[in-house]
């Protein structure tokens, strides 16, 4: 069998896959300049509808949070900026890039996008909600696992939906029930720790959704190709 | 300097580079192609002509091991079509089509790099393609901020920096100004003296003429020989 001396691992390309993805985004400002920003004022829009009555907010503010990323991060994930049109898909396959590696490489660009909308999105939730943040060291491994997550969601239903005209329609019908366990993880961790529960449990529901989205995507990732 | 890339096989001139026997192909079950014969061998350029909608960018993205044939076998760069020995030799395939396969929000450079990382291609090979063509100037100017012509030359740089074993070109002049138009042969020359071979897709017969060895017209699904020594019918 001939090979290309040199030619870059599957991993290797990944990240080159997702560093492309994230220079285009870094152009085009799609997810971090407009979804964000509609975030934010999903964000605001809850006290005002509410009334500030500042003990419901703390309450209910890390579940809305958890609500607007998850929503709004099926948008991120969806992006149009990074679509591969048919003569992109032919130059990677031509590149030696199989389905799951291009999976792969959106899935980890849209992971570290999602971690910056939740980056970005978290101050303005402390801001208007005040919530109690007394079990905020469980944050950093419940935001990696719903950014994950999501990202693997969001990379398969992207290629699931990719040149149908219901695109932007059916991405979100295809994630939101499937990320149903993120957004109860991600919520009851942060419960959980507030009342001095453990929070692990909630932890491995998050890591078995996680793993399970990330199976079944290398499993549809070579019929996906075939039937393009 | 740029240099060649890296196969670990040099088709030599008595190789052939692909072989298809009755290939036929069907697009949304509409029979396009119904057993087209042709065998290319290496350091030959083919030409394709046909009526539009004749099949001949269907042909050449099965010669591309893309589009796996509804009948009849064939073989390209050693690997049967429709089975996964296509994805080991892909990497030594180029294919330049009719949209321009670059990223609309990378620069002309950053496309070219960004292929060439995932051949294991050094930056310099790109740098040099990119002067070959005359984009040097041009190199960090977005994609979709370019003219089709500047485009397509990003393209042929693209096969200038890895060199294919097979290239494949639909309508490889489209876009090109005059000035511009020898870079394809410039493209296809290097391509043939590395020991490769190029099938090209044009309707301009008299672009045609010069670049290719021998043509082939398709014709109802078939294809048959039409002119051998870059003889071109008009």
């Amino acid at each position: 069998m001939t090979t290309l001396a040199g030619a870059p691992t599957p991993l290797r390309q990944c990240v080159e896959l997702a560093g492309k993805d994230l220079r285009a985004e870094a152009r085009a400002g799609e997810a971090l300049l407009v979804t964000v920003p509609f975030g934010a004022i999903g964000l605001l829009l809850v006290p005002l509808a509410v009334g500030t009555d500042t003990p419901l907010l703390r309450e209910i503010g890390p579940g809305l949070y958890w609500v607007v990323v998850l929503l709004f991060g099926v948008l991120v994930t969806l992006r149009a900026s990074t679509v591969d049109g048919p003569a992109q898909l032919d130059l990677l396959r031509l590149c030696g890039v199989g389905p799951g590696t291009r999976l792969a490489g959106r899935a980890l660009a849209n992971t570290v996008l999602l971690l910056g909308v939740q980056a970005l999105l978290g101050p303005v939730a402390v801001v208007l909600y005040d919530p109690d943040l007394s079990g905020w060291p469980w944050l950093a491994p419940a935001a990696l696992l719903v950014a994950g997550g999501l990202g693997v969601l969001g990379a398969l239903a992207d290629a699931l939906a990719q040149g149908l005209a219901g695109r932007t329609t059916l991405g979100p019908l295809l994630v939101a029930p499937l990320a149903v366990p993120l957004l109860l993880g991600a919520t009851q961790v942060l419960t959980a720790a507030r009342y001095d529960r453990t929070a692990w449990p909630w932890l491995a529901l998050m890591l078995t959704a996680d793993l399970l989205t990330a199976l079944a995507a290398a499993l549809c990732a070579a019929h996906l190709e075939e039937a393009r | 300097m740029l240099r060649p890339s890296v196969p670990t096989h040099t088709p030599q001139p008595s190789d052939e580079i692909a072989r298809l026997d009755g290939i036929a192909v069907d697009i949304e079950r509409t029979p396009v192609l119904r057993g087209v014969d042709l065998a290319v061998r290496a350091g030959e350029v083919v030409g394709l002509v046909g009526a539009n909608g004749s099949g001949k960018s269907t042909l050449l993205r099965v010669l591309a091991t893309l589009l796996a044939p509804a009948g009849g076998t064939g073989h390209v760069l050693g690997a049967a079509l429709g089975t996964s020995a296509c994805a080991a030799v892909r990497p030594r395939i180029a294919l330049v089509g009719h949209s321009p396969a670059l990223y609309p929000y990378l620069t002309l450079a950053e496309n070219l790099h960004f292929v060439a990382r995932l051949f294991g291609v050094t930056g310099s090979d790109v740098d040099d393609a990119l002067e070959a063509v005359g984009l040097s100037g041009a190199a960090g100017r977005r994609a979709d901020h370019c003219s089709q012509g500047m485009r397509r030359r990003a393209e042929l740089a693209r096969v200038l920096a890895v060199t294919p074993s097979l290239l494949l070109l639909d309508e490889p002049h489209a876009g090109l100004d005059a000035d511009s138009r020898g870079l394809v042969d410039l493209v296809t020359d290097r391509v043939r003296r590395s020991g490769g071979a190029c099938v090209a897709v044009s309707h301009e017969r008299d672009r045609l003429h010069c670049l290719v060895d021998r043509v082939v017209e398709i014709v109802d699904g078939h294809a048959r020989p039409l002119g051998v020594g870059g003889k071109v019918p008009a």
